[in-house]
């Protein structure tokens, strides 16, 4: 029977790899609206909507420049550097595998649109670093403008064939191109549109812990396909990192709530939220290549230097409002170095790490956590200087008070409807009714 | 002893509390209501559904006063709450006849008074 199904199409496809590819495919998609909630929920009442519209902006714009040349930049034949054009509009991108073996099991078009929900997701979540201030137009030009020159040059590195992938540099399911490019770059994006109005003189809190809660539940979820997807198959490393995505994540929760014990004898609920995100980073390059003894042990070490950014980025003159650094490129690089040290060619059958005698593996993988922060930084900054040069970044002083939900969208979040008055819709156009005015 | 309300724009009103504790006036009791001046509607769309906020959020503060404190928490509010545009609200002065704190019994001047050293 299998064979009969196999005969009808390409004899390399399997069936069960593409069908687990096609559900992690959509289970990524569903971690940017569980960013848009997880972010909403940190920000205040007046900006939820503009925090969770940048999210759903980024699914429109980064597909749209993932399918133009996007894709191509980051998979496609090219240079050390960059991919060339080779798969530009999908051209090429069909029903076979993917020829140059990434993905060998499953139709070219599943993969596409499986790094796809990645530029997404990643693209989103720079946003946390300019949230309640950034104009909505200017971050749609920033976002079209990102996904191709920070987030396609770095998963060419990092996945498609450019110089860390081949130089021997291990990344299960992003640390480079996801995690540490957000981080950096939310970090340069803070630089670049500056502090909130009232950063450092009120207190800005978050307005829906239980938002914040949900959100970091979806992702969570939604991680499932993103590391476990990450092989392209339904092959041991990725079983192992599907399953290393519950131990890691579990290990920095439990680690960030004695933390908070500690520290201030209450466990937070936005800090539990927090951490689960942290184990998720931190599990993602790593998923695929350590043992899941040595991913519970990156949970509970690893959640220690986020903790520590967390508490320390808020006391400078930085706003990078969601911490998206401390949660993503931090946890990201301590992952990538994690790999360099823990990496164990009995589970992961490609290579070792420096504590079981690979020493060359911690190199590449250094070489990694310096070149991607370094990139993601400076591109960042330039790519925001040159937006800023030609139109406001930011909005006026006034509108930042009003809040961006009224002045960027015209829609509030928390609406009672008392006192608002009809002004038209289809029925009064046609019926020429006068509308009720109270004065 | 007056009561001094102020309603103010919500965006405004973290900018009074500072004023008023600048002022050193203690006390104050805060709320969201909503009101409409003479400021222009905003119009806001709802699939298809466009309309016309009649009222908008505005945060009212109650404070009860002794005479000395009446210029000092006028002005706070005021200062605190002004931004030039349309909108930014109203300050009400009207006469108290008693205030009781009601853990203590103390009336009036003393009532209205915060205590020291807390």
């Amino acid at each position: 029977m299998t064979d009969l199904l196999l005969a009808g199409q390409a004899s390399e496809i399997d069936t069960g790899d593409t069908a687990w590819m096609l559900v992690a495919t959509a289970l990524v998609l569903l971690m940017t609206i569980g960013l848009g909630l997880f972010y909403a929920g940190l920000v205040r009442a007046k900006n939820t909507l503009n925090t969770f519209m940048m999210c759903i902006a980024a699914l429109a714009v980064a597909t749209i420049t993932w399918a133009l040349v996007g894709y191509s930049w980051a998979f496609s034949p090219g240079n050390d550097i960059i991919g060339g054009f080779d798969y530009a509009l999908l051209n090429g991108v069909g029903f076979e595998p993917n020829p140059d073996g990434l993905g060998a099991t499953i139709p070219h078009l599943v993969f596409f649109a499986f790094q796809a929900t990645f530029c997404i997701i990643t693209t989103a979540l720079v946003s946390g670093a300019v949230v309640e201030r950034m104009r909505f137009g200017p971050f749609l030009i920033f976002a079209a403008l990102w996904s191709l020159l920070v987030y396609s040059v770095l998963a060419h590195w990092g996945f498609g064939g450019g110089w860390l992938v081949d130089g021997g540099t291990l990344d299960f399911a992003g640390g480079i191109a996801v995690e540490m490019a957000s981080g950096f770059s939310a970090l340069a994006a803070a630089l670049v549109v500056g502090a909130r109005k009232d950063y450092g003189r009120q207190a800005l809190l978050p307005h829906n812990a239980i938002y914040v809660l949900v959100g970091a539940g979806l992702l969570w979820f939604g991680w499932f396909g993103f590391n476990g997807g990450s092989g392209f198959n339904t092959g041991q490393n990725s079983v192992l990192a599907f399953t290393n995505t519950l131990l890691t994540p579990a290990c920095s929760l439990m680690t960030w709530i004695v933390l908070d014990l500690i520290r201030g004898r209450k466990a937070t609920a936005i800090g539990a939220a927090t951490a689960i995100i942290v184990g998720c980073v931190l599990i993602t390059p790593a998923g695929g290549f350590i043992a899941p003894g040595w991913a519970m042990a990156l949970g509970v070490a690893g959640a220690l230097p986020c903790y520590a950014v967390i508490l320390w980025r808020p006391r400078t003159r930085v706003d990078e409002t969601l911490d998206v650094l401390a949660a993503h490129g931090i946890a990201g690089l301590t992952g990538i170095l994690f790999i360099g040290f823990f990496a164990q060619k009995s589970w992961n059958g490609i290579a070792d790490g420096a504590a079981y005698g690979n020493f060359d593996q911690l190199v590449d993988q250094v070489l990694a956590a310096i070149a991607t922060p370094a990139y993601a930084f400076v591109a960042t900054f330039v790519l925001l200087k040159v937006i800023g040069a030609l139109m406001p970044l930011r909005a006026t002083v006034e509108e930042e008070a009003i809040g961006m939900d009224v002045t960027q969208h015209g829609e509030e979040a928390y609406l009672t409807g008392e006192g608002a008055i009809l002004v038209s819709t289809e029925a009064t156009r046609e019926s020429r009714t006068p509308v009720a005015q109270p004065r | 002893m007056k009561l001094v309300i102020g309603i103010v724009r919500p965006e405004k009103a973290n900018d009074v509390l500072e004023a008023l504790y600048r002022a050193d006036v203690r006390g104050v009791s805060m709320s969201r209501v909503q009101g409409h001046g003479g400021e222009l509607e905003r119009v806001e769309t709802y699939r298809g559904t466009t309309v016309k906020m009649g009222l908008s959020e505005k945060v009212r503060f109650e404070i009860a006063v002794s005479d000395d404190f009446v210029e000092p928490a006028v002005g706070a509010l005021q200062s605190g709450a002004q931004t030039g545009e349309v909108g930014d609200g109203k300050i009400f002065v009207v006469p108290l006849e008693q205030a009781v704190r009601i853990r203590t019994g103390e009336t009036d001047k003393g009532a209205v008074t915060p205590v020291e050293g807390q």
